[in-house]
């Protein structure tokens, strides 16, 4: 059953893909690479770029997308290879004009933009420091909490399990135990939320 | 209520693991207390930035994964693009068979009503073996004058039964082995051995020489009765350029008697087995004796060659008892001891070739 699951047909359309991403489904990730990858790396490599360059800026595009998806109602007015490769193309331009780099450009900077993608670009921005500052939480708020926490609220354990698993007496005491962590990851990742 | 009594109700809730009863006591509890509902929204908005965290990280894991697979994915594309090529080329594979197929015809057909390859055989070998083909032409003609001839004697004609090939053959000894060429009994299914009465006998075939183009028949059937001593004896040296000599064969159902003279003491394109004689000699002579003068077997007719008057070839008679010798015993029913008793020397050749004709045979090969 897994394995047949696992095949998806091999035309896919747009509005497939997006279902997939928003649903979880990490299987779309090939045809996303297989799809839309080589003509941006084509264009990042033929302006001054290098594959690592080509493949960061393509998850970066990707994730451009799946910020839109995952946020907020995303609704595609364009097909989809158009809207990564405008992202792709943004990002790459600004990520140039950061190392400096003026000329050699002219065949992808002088163009309009195809789509106006700096707003997704900018709340990808937004949604990225967010969930920055989630992961600099986890990684200050330590163990054991950092597994609690991921066990009651995303593997939905249930509070025996965890108290079995990490040996409390009772599962009152697991509820506090619980508690506290929460209370310690809210507080540093608010802190850090006001310093930046 | 404390807080975090509030929180752990507010995850029971959240998690669907309260009774009905219960949800709506959680939910009344929230409207009528507005700074809890405050607090629970709080924690949910906070709880979905921690869930949407996490699985944004295991995507963009999955994605940092997909880009090391990125170059696996570039050559599964150039991999496509080969078998691109190599369909490209099956689908031309029938084109270019179909076109190499016509050419190759058209050429070999244009050389064949060009006369190309007659030009060769030509040019290759002009030697040609004297078997007679027997096509139905032939055969019906001389069946219609046989008709014609016994139209008053009320016989009905023999019925014959169609032979490919026709040629001379003769005795050797007087119980039944013959000699002949082996051009003759190549390939053959049944070979038939015919007398100057019309009487047929099947024969064998004993030994094949096709180096020298001689064979070896030996008459098996029931009703062949030993003949009388056989009148000639077989020349063992050469025979001097300029003797007189004849032969007698089967260049058609009648026994055909041919004279002339030895003209050299090689054969086709120098070779030695055989002798060039002048005699005329058609289809049908092949394997006919060449006697000289005093009724010594010198040579057996094999070929002539085209397009040169006068000139046929005789294997000589020394090959032949070479031949003979060489037969091992194990296939023999029986030596082969050739007469030396010349019955021939004293007599003219008209009554030497009376005598004669009783010992050659048709050989007829289907």
């Amino acid at each position: 059953m897994s394995k047949i699951k696992n095949i998806l047909p091999t035309d896919v359309s747009d509005a497939e893909i997006i279902e997939g991403i928003a649903q979880g489904d990490n299987r779309f990730i090939y045809r996303i690479y297989k799809s839309f990858y080589p003509s941006i790396a084509h264009m990042i490599v033929n302006n001054n770029g290098t594959d690592e360059e080509a493949k960061d800026i393509f998850q970066e595009a990707v994730m451009v997308l799946y910020d839109k998806i995952t946020q907020n109602k995303f609704e595609l007015n364009s097909k989809l290879s158009t809207f990564l490769y405008a992202v792709s193309r943004r990002l790459w331009l600004k990520q140039l004009s950061r190392k400096g780099h003026t000329s050699n450009t002219s065949d992808i900077s002088d163009f309009e933009d195809i789509l106006h993608v700096e707003e997704d670009i900018q709340q990808h921005q937004e949604v990225e420091n967010k969930f920055d500052q989630m992961n600099e939480a986890m990684n200050q708020l330590g163990e054991p909490c950092k597994t609690l926490l991921k066990d009651f609220y995303i593997k939905n354990l249930s509070m025996q399990d965890i108290t079995e698993k990490f040996g409390y007496t009772n599962s009152d005491n697991a509820k506090t135990q619980k508690y506290k962590c929460l209370q310690r990851l809210k507080k540093i990742f608010f802190t850090i939320k006001i310093k930046e | 209520m404390q807080r975090h009594n509030f929180i752990e109700w507010a995850d029971q809730y959240l998690r669907g693991e309260l009774e009905p009863i219960d949800v709506q006591a959680f939910e009344d509890f929230c409207q009528s207390n507005p700074e809890y509902a405050q607090i629970f929204e709080e924690h949910k908005t906070f709880l979905k930035t921690f869930k949407d965290n996490e699985s944004r990280n295991l995507f963009k894991a999955a994605l940092g994964e997909g880009a090391e697979k990125v170059d696996f994915f570039k050559t599964e594309e150039e991999k496509d693009f080969g078998t691109k090529v190599i369909s490209f080329w099956s689908k031309l594979q029938i084109n270019t068979g179909i076109a190499a197929a016509v050419a190759v015809i058209s050429v070999f057909s244009t050389l064949w009503f060009t006369g190309y390859f007659t030009d060769v055989k030509k040019a290759t070998s002009d030697y040609s073996a004297l078997r007679r083909e027997m096509n139905s032409v032939k055969r019906n003609v001389t069946a219609q004058n046989k008709v014609l001839q016994n139209i008053n004697k009320n016989e009905k004609p023999q019925k014959e039964t169609p032979s490919h090939f026709g040629a001379t053959g003769f005795l050797l000894t007087k119980d039944g082995y013959v000699v002949t060429n082996y051009h003759v009994v190549n390939g053959a299914d049944s070979i038939q051995l015919q007398n100057n009465k019309g009487k047929a006998y099947r024969a064998e075939i004993i030994h094949t020489d096709a180096e020298k183009d001689l064979a070896i028949l030996l008459i098996s059937d029931s009703s062949f009765k030993n003949s009388k001593p056989i009148p000639y004896t077989f020349k063992k040296q050469l025979t001097d350029v300029g003797e007189d000599i004849y032969t007698i064969g089967f260049p058609r159902d009648e026994a055909v008697y041919g004279q002339g003279y030895l003209s050299s003491n090689t054969g086709y394109a120098g070779d030695t087995i055989a002798y060039q004689i002048s005699i005329p000699v058609n289809p049908g002579n092949s394997g006919g004796p060449v006697l000289d003068a005093q009724g010594n077997v010198v040579g057996i007719i094999s070929g002539k060659q085209k397009g040169i008057d006068g000139a046929a070839f005789a294997i000589k008679s020394k090959e032949l008892i070479e031949t003979l010798n060489r037969i091992p015993g194990e296939s023999l029913k029986g030596n082969i001891v050739l007469n030396n008793k010349n019955a021939l020397n004293k007599l003219s050749r008209t009554e030497q070739i009376k005598k004669l004709q009783d010992y050659i045979y048709i050989v007829k090969v289907y």
